[in-house]
Formats: structure tokens, sequence, C-alpha cells
């Protein structure tokens, strides 16, 4: 779905990422971006934050995706986090019933701490290792799968959590999607079941935020606003109240849209 | 907690954080500790919950109308950044000047006899402004053009004057500046804080001059910038710098012990009754004894150097004279109330997100002399008109005793008296090169470009 560039301006959303340690959150991120899965990520190290645009009909929204960079393990996540995001992921695993307490431990924590507008989706990852998955992925499963699985066919790294599709797998289920959704539907908060590892409902749940996120909210921010017409590297003088741009370039980018 | 860390840094401050981000960086394995449930340390901004709990052990009063909690980001001290000066390189060069947002500081002010004036920024203001006669604006240009031309390689430049040798006294005699426009230069330019400045070799003050210049016309206005959500979202931003690169943080943890072997060297901390173990400390002086009258292992790690008074002041208007500015620095030189150390007043406002609609925030600060030093910042706080409410602290500042690289602790120093970052960043070189054995060199992080 590349190609034909609508002369749309892409509006920059900042979307943070929740959940506990070893959830899958990064995962999630890299298969949106750049449609990768790695069997054994290491704790996230690295990457300040990745970008990824979604085309929607009438818009470009260009996701900026903030990992926790492991700051969550001791519940140390700087205000600096939250600030200004306008969207969040809050990530379980299906096979960890208590991943989804703390799941809900983060979504009161963002209704505290963060903007009150922001979308919130609640995401239960590793939906590969289940078989009886109510997400039957409709829309695209065949090239979703059929890339991920070119991906893995590289080098098979002695894992328990390989076969997806084999018979029995059924009882590592902890969460089942109707207690997560009834959940998340009380809260308000958007709901998927999805699979770093396959991509199944990836793309899905990214399309569905840069769909709910109103934009009226973010469209008439002044200061953002200023800034940009500011410009890069706008060393001359500014007008009152403006802010002002400091490196050139400083952003990291990854190409792509979904 | 079994595993063992190269470096444990101690306090959350924006000292401690640089320290951590660069090791994390350059491949340390770093764990970050904090007694307080915030980050920031003495360079928090506090929500005004934290701020009345801090200072006054209650929540903030209705009466007040102060707004809501969390519009509010106070700094506990009164920094702003010079816009060209090694803050910013350090933002610039560590990447991590992406999680922040900027603006200049509206304008920079001096008091001179009795009233505040506008430290001109453009030539237009210069030409206008009241603190000089006409002839002394022809004097001090022969100065500024001269500090314009000055190339250390071309002799011809320095016009008879050694300025690696010869005092500041000289230049302002070479130039035959009044003493009004020495105190100007010397503490609204130079900002140095007393004047011993004048008998020692001009080179210094003549290097901060230029440094000041170069910010001022960096964004026009005033040499300051200043972080959005305000300074405490510096040492945030460095510890996700250090995190994304493998750092641990834990906040609200106690450190009960400071581990030394027999022969004194570094072993660990003990926290919350489990010991972890490292090769290096780096720590702000509350947590090697700073206050207390003796550390546990009976070593005097820290001393006092100093104490500085600051006033946190909230307003419901503008400070007097600043031309309705968003934010300010005033400074109040020390010839002009009879001291020796000058007196800083620096606000913010809700245009940098750190109080409510039509609050400011000042701060009035300045190195204690007197018994009473809450008289010393008067001429301070009679400059800002009516004040809701103020909190007073009168901070000791602590230095280490030695380097520590001996036993492998390495402790840092106070947040001093000055306006800026600059000393911070120094501190920060020292430091690594105490800890290291070698000079810092600050590599730019790579940066993806968009293709």
């Amino acid at each position: 779905m590349a190609s034909e560039e609508a002369p749309v301006k892409a509006v920059q959303v900042k979307l943070v990422l929740l959940g506990e340690a070893a959830v899958g959150k990064s995962s999630l991120v890299l298969r949106f971006c750049s449609n990768d899965f790695n069997e054994n990520t290491s704790p996230t190290i690295g990457a300040a934050f990745l970008t990824q645009k979604c085309r929607l009909e009438n818009r470009i929204v260009k996701f900026e995706i903030w990992d926790t960079a492991g700051q969550e393990r001791f519940h140390s996540l700087a205000p600096m986090y939250y600030r200004n995001a306008a969207a969040a992921v809050v990530v379980y695993d299906i096979t960890k019933a208590a991943s989804l307490e703390k799941a809900k431990a983060w979504v009161k924590e963002l209704q505290r701490q963060a903007n009150p507008n922001i979308v919130i989706a609640l995401v239960g990852n590793k939906l590969d290792l289940v078989s009886d998955g109510p997400a039957k992925s409709v829309d695209e499963p065949a090239e979703a799968t059929t890339d991920a699985e070119g991906d893995d066919s590289t080098p098979p790294p002695p894992s328990t959590t390989a076969q997806p599709s084999s018979s029995d797998s059924d009882d590592l289920r902890q969460v089942s999607t109707a207690e997560a959704e009834t959940y998340a539907k009380e809260s308000s908060l958007l709901f998927f079941e999805a699979s770093a590892k396959t991509g199944a409902n990836v793309s899905e749940l990214f399309t569905e935020i840069a769909k709910t996120i109103p934009m009226e909210s973010l469209a008439p921010k002044p200061a953002q606003g200023a800034a940009a017409a500011g410009g890069r590297g706008g060393r001359q003088e500014q007008g009152r109240g403006e802010n002002v741009q400091l490196g050139e370039g400083q952003q990291a980018k990854k190409g792509g849209c979904c | 907690m079994d595993e063992e860390y190269d470096v444990i840094v101690l306090g959350t401050g924006l000292t401690e954080c640089i320290l951590s981000g660069l090791l994390s960086v350059d491949g340390q394995k770093v764990l970050h500790m904090d007694r307080n449930d915030y980050y920031g340390g003495d360079s928090a901004s506090l929500n005004l919950t934290q701020l009345y709990q801090k200072f006054r052990g209650t929540p903030p009063p209705e009466s007040l109308q102060l707004g809501r909690d969390r519009d509010y980001a106070v700094d506990l001290i009164p920094k702003f950044i010079l816009s060209s000066g090694e803050l910013t390189r350090m933002l610039v060069h560590t990447d991590v000047v992406r999680y922040l947002e900027f603006k200049v500081v509206a304008g920079s002010y001096v008091y001179r006899d009795g009233r505040i004036s506008k430290v001109p920024s453009t030539e237009m203001e210069a030409v206008r402004s009241p603190l000089m006669g006409l002839f002394e604006k022809r004097r001090a240009r022969n100065f500024f053009q001269y500090l314009q031309n000055w190339k250390e390689a071309d002799p011809a430049t320095h016009q008879g004057l050694d300025i690696n040798k010869c005092s500041m006294k000289d230049v302002y005699t070479k130039f035959g500046l009044e003493a009004g426009t020495q105190d100007f230069i010397g503490h609204a330019m130079a900002l140095w804080l007393d004047d011993d400045y004048i008998t020692k070799p001009a080179r210094p003050t003549i290097d901060r001059i230029i440094l000041y210049t170069q910010s001022m016309a960096r964004y026009g206005k005033s040499p300051y910038i200043y972080p959005l959500y305000g300074l405490g979202e510096l040492p945030q931003a460095f510890a996700r710098l250090s995190a994304i690169y493998g750092g641990t943080y834990m906040l609200d943890k106690q450190i009960e012990s400071v581990n030394v072997d027999e022969n004194g060297v570094f072993t660990g901390v003990t926290s919350g009754g489990e010991t972890v173990r490292a090769k290096k400390v780096i720590g702000d002086p509350s947590y090697f004894g700073a206050g207390k009258d003796l550390e546990s292992g009976g070593k005097v790690r820290v001393i006092e150097i100093g104490k500085v008074i600051r006033a946190i002041c909230i307003l419901k208007h503008p400070i007097p004279g600043t031309d309705d500015s968003d934010s300010a620095q005033i400074i109040i030189p020390q010839n002009q109330v009879g001291r020796r150390n000058d007196i800083y007043i620096a606000t913010v406002s809700s245009a940098h997100n750190v109080a409510a609609q039509n609050v400011w925030i000042a701060m009035v600060s300045t190195i204690v002399e007197t018994s009473v030093p809450e008289r010393e910042i008067l001429p301070g706080l009679q400059l800002l008109g009516n004040v809701v409410d103020k909190f007073v602290s009168i901070t000791p500042l602590y230095a280490p005793t030695s380097p520590g690289t001996d036993e492998n602790i390495f402790i840092t120093k106070s947040y001093d008296a000055t306006s800026h970052f600059e000393t911070v960043v120094e501190e920060v070189f020292d430091v690594w090169q105490r800890v290291k054995g070698e000079k810092l060199v600050l590599k730019k992080r790579e940066v993806e470009l968009e293709a």
C-alpha cells in the first residue's frame, strides 16, 4: 500500500508503551515499525524512540513511539514519559494472569498522570502461544504470517515457545478474552489480542488507535505550531513565546507506513 | 539483588543523571538509586503537593486558589541554561535534546540606582538603554569591538594588553569604563557573583563575556533558554538516556549504608536490608553524611563550603518593571546594595508549563553572608510586589573532602549559587576524570535520519 503520496501533512503523536517486563512491548513495536520479530530480544537497549506513519483515508498519523527502556521494572518511570502522550498501549501476556493485573495498575497510573484525553489500548500479546484465539485476524492474515515465518526460519533458537500451531497449547492461556474485554469496556479502553511474533492484529491495533485519537485536540496546540513555524535551526530571533530548536536533525526515524 | 554493577549512582540530581547517562552509553553497568520517590534530588521540580509537603508538611491551602496541582513544576534551584553554553552542547551531543522543549527566557535585567533596566539584546536597545550615558556608551562600544576583533594569534588585535596576564582592572582602565559599567559587565554579563575577579587575570572574565554575547546572539531577547515543565526535566531526560543504554533505576530507596572493606575501598550499598555490590559509587553529598555529625564509618567525606538562601515566591502577576515578561532574570550587583555577593531573581510562569495560568514563580537567592540571611534577600523581595506565598530555605553547600580515587567513592558538589549550569558541566567533566582516569570526550550519538 505504498505510493500515492497525498499532500496531507502528517500529524505527529506521542504513543507510550506500558506493561510488565517481558510481555512483548518492544516486540509489538518492532513488528509494527519494521515488520520484524526477534525470538530472544534482550531488554530494550539503544533506541530512544521509533517513529512509524499510519495512513488513514483522511489523514496521516505519525506515531512517535516511546519504550519504557526498562524503567517500569522498579516503578521508576519519570513523569516525562507520560507527558503529552496522545496514546498509550498497555500490554499484558495472555499466558500470564498476573500481567493483566499489572496492566490494570498501569491504566490507573495513566488515568492519574497522563493527559485526560489519552487514548488507551489494552493489548493481550502472545496470541501465537494459544490456538483457540478469538482474533481470527480476518484481514490480510496470509501476508503478515508468511513474513514472520520467513524471519523465524533463519536461526531457530532453543525456545519452548516455538510451535505455535501445534495442537494442545490451549492450556497456556491464562487470561480469557472475555475477562480482558469486559475490563477494557468498563474502563473505555480499546482492546486487542495480538501476536508480535506472527503479526496478527498488530497493524490493526495501531490503525484503530490512529482513528480514535481526537485530532481536533492535537491540531491547535499553540506551542507546537509555533515551534514548527520557527523551523529547524531557527537561529535568528524568534517571536514572543516561541520554542527553540537546539540540535539539527534530532529525531530518529524509521521509514515506511502501514 | 545478586547482580554486581560497575557503578552505583546515588541521587538523581542533574549532575548524577548526566554522569549515569554518559557511563551507560560508555557501556558501564549502572544502578541508579534515589531515596525520594521522584527524580531530580536537589535539582527537582515539584508539583504543589510535593512543594507544600517538603516545606510545610501540609497540603496546599485552598484559600490561595492556586489551581491544579499537576500544572505546577516548581524548581528547587534557580538556574537557566546559557544557550551557547556547555550544557547545551552536552544536550545536543547526547541527543537528549529530543526529549525536551525549550523556550527563550524573555529578558535579562540588572538593578541600578534603585530601578531595574533591561540588559540590551540588540543595537537598538543598547542605544536607548538608560544604563549608560552617551559618552560611556561610546567607550563601552570600543570595549566590545575590541573583544569582537581579538584574536589569540594576532598580537595587533591585542592593543598592547596581554589578557592572560593583565588584570580585568587593567582592561577596564584602558577603555576608561566607569564603576557602574564595570558592575554591569562583571556581574550582568560575565556573571561573577562577587568582585574578586577584578584583580585576577582578565582572560576568564573575557571568555565569560564572549559566552554571554554569543548566547544572547543565538536567539535574541536573553542569553538563556529554559525547558518546558521545569528544570526537573533535565535529570529525567538524562536518566532516560541511561535507561535506554541499560541503566537500572530504583526510586524510593532508603540507603542504609555505603559499605567499604578493611582498606576503606567501596564494596557496595545496603538498601532495604539488601546489599548490592559494585566497583564504584558516585553520589551527591547527602548520601555521604552531609548535614550529619559523623557518618557511620566515622570518616568525614564532605565539608560545608558555604550557605545559600533561596526564597521560592508564588506571584499572581509578572515582576514589575520586566515589561510583563513571562520569564526573566534580574541581577542585583553587590555594590548596588552594599553586599559582597550578588542577589539573583529568576522568574518563570505558566508559559513554561511550570505553574497554573496567571501564576509566576520567582526565586530570590544569594550566598549567605550574615546570621540573618532572610534580611539579606530583602532588596530582591521588594522588587516582586505582592507575594502570595513564600518558601525560604537556607541550604549548606557541600564539597567532597577528597577526590575519592583511592576508595572508589566519588562525591559530587552541591548546586552552587550561579544562575546557570556551566559549573554543573565542569563538575561532570571533573567527576568523569576521577572515575574513569581519562578525559571525557563527547561523542555524538548515531542518529538515523528520515529517508
